[in-house]
């Protein structure tokens, strides 16, 4: 089994998207519906004997919290797009900010 | 009625006296080490200039990240509260009150009556408030109040991969070894932070009007790329540094009438 | 006069003696092109032979070759006679001479499981400008894996920042951080840009250099803590990188976790074991085992 994380922790908050790739057979349902082109389909490059994942693109990978910003315009429990779309639910969006925030 | 609002920046101290709703006078001093050496000079500016003494004030309202020092301030505000009732009083149809000081982002949407309805903020990394402008200043070699103009002149758009102050610093420092105009790397800083500063803003919806508050929207580089970037009018008050005190103090003015 | 650098680690290479390249099967290379270092690690059936490590020039297949060829001199080899070579770093897409490049994270992992052992479970590396946290299984595999290269907080570029601020020498940054009577409330900003403004209000206030150091040490060892918390700690715990010999950072990592690194000094006595060139170690190991696959 492996879990891939990407994304960050900074001053002002965290912003991690997380891939079962036990899960994720790499439909690439998750790539069609983002709207701001943060995934793609890869190879799995952290195990060489295993199959294609989703994985979030190198220049978004700095910039999370920015890239998916849209996708939670409003406030509420709705899950973003990807996440929806994941057949496998493999997609798992974590986002804590520094206090102040209103959510 | 005399009343003053104070508000403690990460970078200064200012003050805005007000006799009813209009200003009578203001002050303002590096927040340095001490905040109380800070506001004492702050508010002796202040008082000088509209030639009073501290017991004529009726109330004193503060607001900013020092609040609860200043023994002789009655009360607090947010600063988001103190941006949105300034901001509508300063532009009655300001919706969105942007702030971007040396050490925290935030913005504030508003009702009419400027009070608030909803509000983000963005603290604690440098790479979302004024001092990500500072240090690329600097690494650019180039004086604060000079980044703005420059930038306005940049003939193309380069692009700025780091997102963190660090890292942003070195990549200047190679934009310049390669010979890209410096004109089109302020450019690049200031396009950098308004697009960080705009995602945050979109949590709240973007509502016209917007009115840019706060040091950073002094800066006619930093404000063009948020003109470009959020695709609407961005309105620019006259000393926008001091909105938030001068919400405070029309915050104190109420809380007087009380 | 170029501005002193305060914070890099020495160059070296190194020749383990006792063994003879000639009589190996297979001689397999791993590149480590990193933001600060690049390193390289030979192996002879899987066991370490010659090592180097060199600072990243602004090229990084300049970088490859220098460091390569660093490690393979008076060794009787060229590289011409390294049967595999696998790149990893974050220039490891630009070595021409690497038949394959493969993720730090997979190579740091199987290196770290070299160096310590079946039983290391999570791996600390802190890099020049990112620091990764790693989970692997007894084959070194990765489990779970979490790299943070967005913010200098927590990386060899925020210690930098701070050598620099104090002019100390980075190889004396931990001892001194340990200088201290009692040690200070940690900086409490955690952006490296505001941890530097509030040392300097520390230093002004009548902090030590050394207080100071001790100060941004423990904002960074709590840091790097909350990234390892994330992908979940289990022992055994190694660290790797170039601020695994920090023992400033080490031991408070240690401390703040509960749990002690495992041989986190062995590289003192034996350079095989040098914690900054586990991810060259593991790119060499996945090199031997693609160069075998390959011939079947
Ligand atoms: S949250 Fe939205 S922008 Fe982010 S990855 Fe998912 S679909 Fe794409
Ligand atoms: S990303 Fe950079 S600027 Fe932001 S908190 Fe981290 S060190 Fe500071």
């Amino acid at each position: 089994m492996l879990i891939a994380n990407y994304g960050y922790k900074d001053g002002s908050g965290e912003y991690f998207i997380t891939l079962d790739t036990d899960k994720c057979d790499g439909c690439g349902k998750c790539v069609e519906v983002c709207p701001a082109s943060v995934l793609e389909v890869i190879p799995n490059e952290y195990d060489i004997e295993d199959g294609d994942i989703m994985g979030v693109r190198e220049e978004h990978r700095h910039k999370l919290k920015y890239s998916c910003a849209p996708c939670k315009a409003t406030s509420g429990d709705v899950e973003p797009p990807c996440v929806l779309a994941c057949p496998t639910r493999a997609i798992i969006h974590f986002l804590s900010e520094a206090k102040g925030q209103v959510l | 009625m005399i009343t003053a609002g104070i508000d403690f920046g990460a970078k200064n101290v200012k003050v805005v006296i007000l006799d009813d709703e209009k200003i009578v006078a203001r002050g303002s001093a590096l927040t340095g080490f001490d905040l109380k050496i800070a506001v004492k000079d702050a508010s002796e500016m202040a008082l000088k200039a509209a030639g009073l003494k501290l017991d004529e004030i009726t109330h004193i309202t503060e607001t900013g990240i020092g609040q609860g020092s200043v023994a002789f301030a009655a009360d607090s505000v947010s600063e988001v509260g103190a941006n949105a009732k300034a901001g509508v009083k300063l532009l009655p149809s300001a919706r969105t009150i942007i702030d971007v000081g040396a050490e925290e982002a935030r913005a504030v949407k508003c009702d009419e009556s400027g009070s608030m309805e909803d509000f983000v903020v963005n603290e604690r990394c440098a790479a979302g408030a004024g001092a990500f402008v500072e240090a690329m200043a600097r690494a650019l070699e180039v004086e604060l109040g000079q980044m703005g103009p420059m930038s306005l002149k940049a003939t193309e758009a380069v692009p700025m991969n780091a997102q963190c102050t660090v890292f942003a610093e070195s990549e200047v420092v190679s934009l310049i070894h390669a010979q890209t105009p410096k004109a089109n790397i302020a450019r690049a800083i200031h396009d950098a932070i308004a697009e960080r500063v705009i995602s945050m803003v979109r949590r709240l919806g973007i509502t016209e009007d917007v009115l840019l508050v706060g040091g950073l929207a002094y800066d006619v580089g930093y404000v063009d790329s948020m003109k470009r970037g959020l695709g609407v009018e961005v309105h620019v008050p006259e000393l926008p540094e001091y909105v938030s005190a001068y919400g405070a103090a029309l915050v104190a003015q109420e809380r007087a009438k009380e | 006069m170029t501005k002193k650098e305060f914070w890099r680690w020495p160059e070296y290479r190194h020749t383990v003696e006792g063994i003879d390249p000639k009589n190996g099967k297979v001689i397999s290379g791993g590149v480590d092109i990193g933001s600060v270092s690049s390193k390289t690690v030979i192996m002879v059936d899987g066991e370490v032979f010659a090592q180097s490590v060199m600072r990243t020039g602004s090229s990084s297949p300049d970088s490859a070759e220098r460091t390569m060829n660093w490690a393979l001199e008076d060794t009787g080899l060229t590289l011409k006679d390294v049967q595999y070579v696998v790149g990893t770093g974050y220039g490891r897409v630009n070595i021409p001479f690497a038949q394959k490049a493969i993720t730090e994270i997979a190579c740091h992992g199987r290196g770290a499981n070299f160096m310590w052992g079946p039983t290391v479970r999570t791996v600390l590396d802190m890099g020049g400008q990112d620091c990764k946290a790693i989970r692997v299984d007894e084959k070194g595999k990765v489990q779970n894996f979490l790299m943070n290269d967005k913010c200098a907080a927590g990386t060899g570029r925020g210690m930098e920042v701070f050598a620099d601020l104090l002019s100390v020498p980075i190889q004396e940054v931990g001892d001194r951080s340990f200088a201290v009577k009692e040690e200070p409330q940690s900086v409490s900003s955690t952006c490296v840009v505001f941890a530097k403004s509030e040392a300097v209000g520390l230093l002004r206030s009548g902090w030590s250099k050394d207080e100071v150091l001790a100060a941004y040490c423990q904002a960074m060892a709590h840091r790097v803590v909350d990234l390892l918390n994330r992908v979940g700690v289990e022992k055994e715990f190694v660290i790797t990188g170039g601020i695994a010999k920090n023992i400033g950072i080490v031991k408070r990592v240690e401390k703040e976790l509960r749990i002690r690194a495992l041989k986190p000094d062995q590289w003192r006595d034996d350079p095989r074991f040098d914690p900054m060139l586990a991810g060259a170690a593991g790119a060499a190991l996945f090199a031997k085992v693609l160069y075998e696959r390959s011939k079947g």
